[in-house]
């Protein structure tokens, strides 16, 4: 029996992916891993909402960083998507997407400091590069036709409006808000670094035991993100927006001192500012190139893959929870819970999570990340499944899984799981900042000794490596015909 | 009960679409050795007749050829025509077979596509294929199943002349009793031994086809 290239692709990955595993660092390093988990597990069946003002900042700053950073992401996304026919546009988008929220805020801190601008920024920046794609592919997705008959003369503006923009408008306005969860889980997660959203309270409230906090922050973030839809209305949305920035608080003021040095003193690689001219950048350059970049992109390679395959592998396994062609009401709904919990939990506080439980190691980057995309896929998976009618004699159980189902929806399976690829590597290389030694740990050690330069670089040649992988999965796809319509190009 | 009921019945069998009644109520028995066919206009209600037939029939051991295949398309037709029998295997033969076919599975399964004349497409994924071959595939697989009793809807409908009567021939050869759905009368009036005109989802017609014309279920369109 001859093998089909999808196969072949798929072995190829897993092989890959066993390499890397006898390769990486898989150690389960503290005492009472499951002591810990036991503890965790006790603070989320008995969370401790007592401490309302706490908790309450906690939510509303989480919150109102999401609602701003959005917002602006995509009033600019949408400005960069009307100029998206230009390469330097998309060569530009492509390049602040590639930098994780995380990176940007860190960026930021060195120069705002823990101002709310910082957040806002590390948030807006990124996902104005990603609405910007993503809005110029839906526009194109419209049908040119009612732009070609409208009067001559009806100005560019309008005319964008009345043909492209408002076809286009029930798919910009899904995506936008599917995107807010997102800015939530962003949000969130840009407190490890010290904005005050939930992350920063979680990882105090870990740092001091207070188990039955975590349990109630984790518990009001799942409710957050379970009843978006519910207090999310189009109608209550501009009161948001306008709320919002009055909630991001004061933080620090700014020195605009430090901010003018940063841009033009401190990221300046140091032999130049130094004066020792490329003679003295070439050295510099071997050996950093040597000691940190290159370890960490072979790190974060590793990661990357093993993480690939589990995600893949757990999303295959996982998907018929929610597929009417597996489960009843009663444990589809249940299916439906777990994944949701999967998917709400950003990988970065569940590395975080992991990581204080198992101590340091790939191990829980690498569940943390499978976790996490795995729930994402398996829901887009399950959901694909449903829509598949089956024959009135199709065989039960592990036969239709593997001879109706399963072959059905591997097409789409492989396309979501190379489309996930680079947002994979994007995550892999900023767990570094929790100690695991991919890209971004490089990046922090960095920050953390001063030497904004060689982070600044660190932080590029990540960003080049997502841009490289988000290439080759690109190819993949083409080469597998995974190609999805919205890939459209111009013409 | 003073009579024995024959195997292959339907009582007062109903279908409903919803709040409304596309089929029945009606009574239909098939002798043993009895070869059906169903004709009638499209939308009479002949798919609902069969599908109601398989839901009483399936743990008789009916098997079903329906109307838009059921193929899928990601597989190869080996595999295709091999789920015919995933019932009467374990699961994890069944498995194994996905990733390694056995080699007299093979075998049975090359002589049958040898049969239909598409030796050549045994792991050709059925996405690939035409719509002719694609019912080829189908047939194969009611054929490597050997139930009982056949349900096909349309089995032949994408075929020309040669291909379609010998199609037929093979599937009467393997089942001694079936139920066809047809829209071909002369290939109807051919090969099976009784006609079912079908009309608004009740009987209208029910003889013997020596005894019908063509001329006779023209009333039916």
């Amino acid at each position: 029996m001859p093998l089909t290239p999808t196969a072949r692709v798929s072995l190829s990955l897993i092989a890959l992916a066993l390499v890397c595993l006898s390769l990486g660092d898989f150690e389960i390093s503290t005492h009472a891993p499951w002591q810990a988990l036991g503890r965790l597990f006790m603070g989320l069946v008995q969370p401790d909402l007592s401490r309302v003002d706490f908790l309450g900042e906690a939510i509303l700053r989480t919150l109102a960083f999401a609602f701003v950073g959005v917002g602006l992401g995509a009033a600019a996304g949408f400005l960069l998507a009307l100029a998206f026919q230009h390469l330097w546009v998309r060569t530009f988008c492509a390049f602040i997407r590639a930098i994780h929220e995380l990176f940007w805020a860190l960026i930021f801190l060195q120069s705002f400091g823990l101002h709310p601008i910082t957040g806002v920024l590390a948030i807006a920046i990124p996902y104005a590069g990603i609405f910007a794609k993503v809005y110029a592919e839906i526009l194109d997705e419209t049908d040119p036709e009612p732009a070609r008959t409208l009067p001559h003369r009806a100005g560019r503006f309008s005319a964008l409006l009345y043909s492209r923009i408002s076809q286009a408008w029930p798919h910009l306005a899904s995506y936008t808000s599917y995107r807010l969860e997102c800015g939530l889980r962003s949000s969130a997660v840009i407190g490890f670094v010290g904005m005050p959203t939930l992350g920063f309270h979680l990882a105090g409230a870990f740092a001091q035991g207070h188990y039955n906090t975590v349990g109630a922050l984790l518990i009001l973030f799942y409710l957050l993100i379970g009843t978006l839809r519910y207090w999310v209305r189009p109608r209550l949305l501009p009161l948001y927006l306008i709320v919002a920035p009055f909630c991001l608080g004061t933080g620090l003021p700014i020195m605009w001192s430090n901010v003018s040095r940063f841009f033009t003193h401190d990221i300046i690689p140091a032999p130049l500012r130094q004066g020792e001219g490329i003679e003295g950048l070439l050295p510099w350059l071997g050996e950093l190139m040597l000691n940190q970049a290159l370890p960490g992109i072979w790190n974060t390679l590793l990661l990357t893959q093993i993480a690939l395959a589990l995600t893949g592998i757990l999303a295959m396994a996982l998907f018929p929870l929610i597929s009417r062609h597996f489960t009843g009401k009663l444990s589809g709904t249940c299916g439906h819970v777990i994944l949701v919990v999967m998917r709400a939990t950003p990988e970065y506080l569940l590395a975080f999570i992991l990581l204080q439980l198992w101590g340091p190691s790939m191990l829980p980057a690498v569940v943390a990340l499978a976790l996490h995309n795995g729930g994402i896929i398996a829901h887009l998976v399950g959901r694909r499944s449903n829509t598949i009618q089956l024959r009135q004699d199709a065989p039960k159980g592990i036969n239709r899984y593997a001879y109706e189902i399963a072959p059905r929806v591997y097409g789409p399976f492989m396309g979501l799981l190379f489309y996930r690829w680079e947002i994979i590597m994007r995550e892999t290389a900023i767990l570094g900042i929790l100690g695991i030694a991919t890209l971004g740990f490089y990046v922090d050690s960095a920050i953390q000794e001063i030497r904004f330069d060689r982070a600044m670089l660190l932080i590029l040649i990540t960003a080049l490596l997502n841009i490289g992988v988000d290439i080759l999965a690109r190819r993949l796809r083409a080469h597998l015909r995974l190609r999805h319509s919205i890939n459209r190009k111009h013409c | 009960m003073t009579t024995a009921l024959p195997i292959f019945a339907l009582k007062n069998a109903v279908a409903d679409y919803g709040e409304v009644r596309v089929l029945g109520p009606l009574n239909l028995s098939l002798a043993p050795g009895e070869h059906l066919a169903l004709v009638g206009k499209s939308g009479a209600g002949k798919s609902s007749l069969l599908a109601v037939m398989y839901d009483h029939w399936h743990t008789q051991d009916a098997a079903l050829m329906p109307q838009d295949l059921g193929l899928v398309a990601n597989l190869s037709v080996f595999h295709n025509v091999y789920m015919g029998r995933l019932d009467r295997h374990p699961w994890w033969r069944n498995l194994l077979t996905l990733a390694h076919p056995l080699k007299g599975d093979i075998a049975e399964i090359d002589a049958l596509l040898t049969q239909l004349g598409i030796p050549e497409k045994c792991w050709t994924p059925c996405g690939e294929l035409s719509g002719g071959q694609r019912q080829r595939v189908a047939a194969a697989r009611v054929l490597y199943q050997q139930g009982r009793i056949l349900l096909a809807d349309e089995p032949v409908s994408a075929l020309d002349g040669p291909q379609a009567e010998s199609v037929i021939r093979a599937l009467l050869a393997t089942y001694s009793m079936s139920v066809l759905a047809m829209h071909d009368l002369d290939l109807a009036l051919h090969f099976c031994t009784r006609v079912v005109g079908i009309q608004d989802g009740v009987i209208a017609v029910d003889a013997p086809s020596r005894t019908l014309t063509t001329a006779d279920l023209m009333p039916l369109y």
